[in-house]
């Protein structure tokens, strides 16, 4: 192993040997530290979704579309589209939009450090504890609902967990700190002095948004929406534990895994692990392609 | 600094600050719901409890036993972050170091794990782990645990090693120092604070992965929060309390290294490295 070869000037009369031909292009000992990493990927990521996106195909009966079509045949396994659609985009949407005006008032905070720390537990904690939480908290004889009842606000506890609402508020507890510390990072990329400018020119805090900042964070507010969707898409032990599983909260990822470990029909879990990936997706690249409608180039000062 | 001082700007902020203080008191109401009912003896449609014992930890810790579970957890835990740090680490310092043809593919190849979730690549992943007879072993755990923190750790690591100047090496080499001396005594003194970030990040994500260690983990080995999920999804078998018992008991397993983590890192790390991505 050594890593001068670089450096080490040409011995050889007919020009550069064959190492020093590499070398010369990145590839010497140093690079091949990138090896076992890059094989350990390929052999837990690469392989297993290729192996999955092959056995989708080899169902265990009827020809090598099958698996597809008996999802898109059967509405108990098609409709998880939607309903899973249902429940991550408004819950995506409405995090995005609280997050903005919020990211925008503590950016001007010195101190913001108590407070993402405290935003950071319920990721920190993560989603199960999240739905044991929740499903105290919620629940009929709840904290939450008594303390409406006792302001008056209601007059029965309203039904919270078990339904569509209870994983709309996990996911609401989870994914709005996530989506607030994205926000907060793009936010403060941002150099003050372009505010200041247009301050200068007499523009209010609403022309200021409209016009200088929102045409300037449309990037990272794509990048925040496709991160924090696919995490809402993939929401599993809250719509299990938190949600009415049989029903309305029936997401695309309990087909999966009641396809692999309840029906042990590995190819069919496949199938619909692939067609959850194809629609997050699908998502994923309209949201980036609608990108390129927006400015993009330089909007950072000191801050990168 | 700019300072509206109009009604509306002022509302504005009230507006803003009310939902904050809203979102961060439901919060702790729902932690501290679990913490009070797991110190209830009984705790039926009143705003306390009618009285306060911890007799549900001693029942948790037997019933489900937490003992084998948290020695399971950290031990794939501790796995995870070492192996994922010696194979992070050593990537990351070729990746920072040398240019080469195909590094930007090798970069999505890093990048993926990050962005798809962890249950659309876990279910082909537990597929081929089941058929290798890997799933419901100790070592298919730490071998899916490692599928996002290794190349969490390479894209933590990158921005870190490229900003320590490349002739503090050269200099140890021109004293003949070979690679492993380079290694030890220059390259890891200067790494040590970004390593040790890396570290803990890896640390605190692998306690709360839930998908991945779900979906290969066997009988015996389950980890703490895989325990947990099953405890609630048979809730009625169990007393509420002896549940939430645990449940605390995995808060203050995952706050601990959160505390150590923060005194360490930027909050905003723990979400992601979303930053460090070409976004513009």
């Amino acid at each position: 192993m050594t890593a001068s070869v670089t450096t080490t000037p040409a011995r050889d009369a007919y020009g550069p040997n064959l190492r020093q031909r590499l070398a010369a292009r990145g590839l010497d000992a140093v690079t091949l530290l990138a090896v076992p990493a890059a094989l350990f990927s390929l052999a837990l990521f690469v392989y297993p979704f290729a192996f999955g996106l092959v056995l989708s195909f080899e169902p265990k009966a009827g020809g090598w579309l099958s698996n597809y079509q008996r999802f898109f045949a059967d509405p108990f396994l098609y409709e998880t589209i939607g309903k899973t659609l249902w429940l991550s985009l408004p819950v995506t949407l409405l995090n995005l939009f609280l997050a903005v005006p919020i990211a925008f008032r503590v950016r001007l905070m010195r101190n913001q450090r108590l407070l993402t720390a405290i935003l950071v537990l319920p990721i920190t904690l993560g989603t199960v504890l999240v739905a044991e939480g929740l499903l105290n908290y919620l629940g009929p004889q709840g904290w939450f609902n008594r303390t409406l009842m006792t302001f008056g606000l209601i007059s029965q506890p309203l039904k919270l967990v078990h339904n569509y609402w209870g994983v709309f508020a996990s996911l609401l507890i989870t994914g709005f700190p996530f989506t607030f510390l994205l926000t907060l990072s793009y936010v403060t990329g941002i150099d003050p002095a372009l505010e200041q400018a247009a301050a200068t020119l007499g523009a209010n805090a609403w022309q200021r948004f409209r016009h200088v900042y929102l045409p300037l964070l449309m990037p990272g507010f794509a990048i925040t929406f496709c991160l924090s969707f696919v995490q809402a898409f993939s929401v599993f032990p809250s719509a299990v534990l938190l949600g009415a599983p049989a029903g309305p909260t029936r997401v695309i990822s309990i087909a999966a895994y009641q396809a692999a470990f309840e029906e042990y029909d590995y190819s069919m879990a496949s199938a619909v692990a692939m067609i959850m990936g194809v629609v997050q997706l699908a998502i994923v690249v309209a949201v980036l392609a609608s990108r390129g409608l927006f400015y993009r180039g330089p909007a950072s000062g000191a801050k990168g | 600094m700019i300072r509206d001082t109009t009604l509306g700007a002022k509302l504005w902020a009230t507006a803003v600050w009310a939902f904050v203080i809203f979102f961060v008191l439901n919060l702790f109401a729902m932690i501290g719901t679990v913490v009070t009912s797991s110190f209830a003896t009984r705790w039926l449609g009143t705003w306390l409890p009618a009285g306060w014992t911890t007799r549900w930890y001693y029942s948790a810790w037997s019933e489900f036993q937490l003992g084998d579970v948290l020695l399971v957890t950290f031990q794939v835990v501790g796995l995870v972050v070492l192996i994922s740090g010696v194979l992070g680490v050593t990537a990351a310092y070729a990746l920072a170091r040398r240019d080469f043809p195909g590094k930007r593919l090798l970069m999505l190849l890093f990048l993926l794990p990050l962005l798809i979730p962890p249950i659309t690549f876990g279910i082909p992943l537990a597929t081929v782990l089941y058929q290798t007879g890997l799933a419901g072993t100790f070592w298919g755990v730490v071998a899916a645990n490692l599928v996002p923190t290794v190349p969490f750790v390479i894209l933590v690591m990158i921005p870190f090693i490229e900003q320590i100047d490349p002739k503090l090496e050269a200099a140890a080499r021109v004293f003949g120092a070979n690679t492993f001396k380079l290694f030890i005594h220059v390259l890891l003194p200067l790494l040590l604070p970004g390593i040790l970030a890396a570290l803990l990040l890896v640390l605190v994500r692998t306690i709360a992965m839930f998908e991945l260690t779900f979906l290969v983990a066997g009988p015996t080995s389950q980890t703490l929060v895989v325990a947990l999920y099953y405890a609630v999804f048979a809730a009625g078998v169990r007393a509420v309390q002896s549940i939430d018992a645990m449940a605390v008991v995995y808060m203050v397993t995952t706050l601990i290294w959160l505390v150590v983590a923060l005194r360490f890192v930027n909050p905003a790390q723990i979400v992601t490295r979303a930053k460090q991505q070409p976004a513009h």
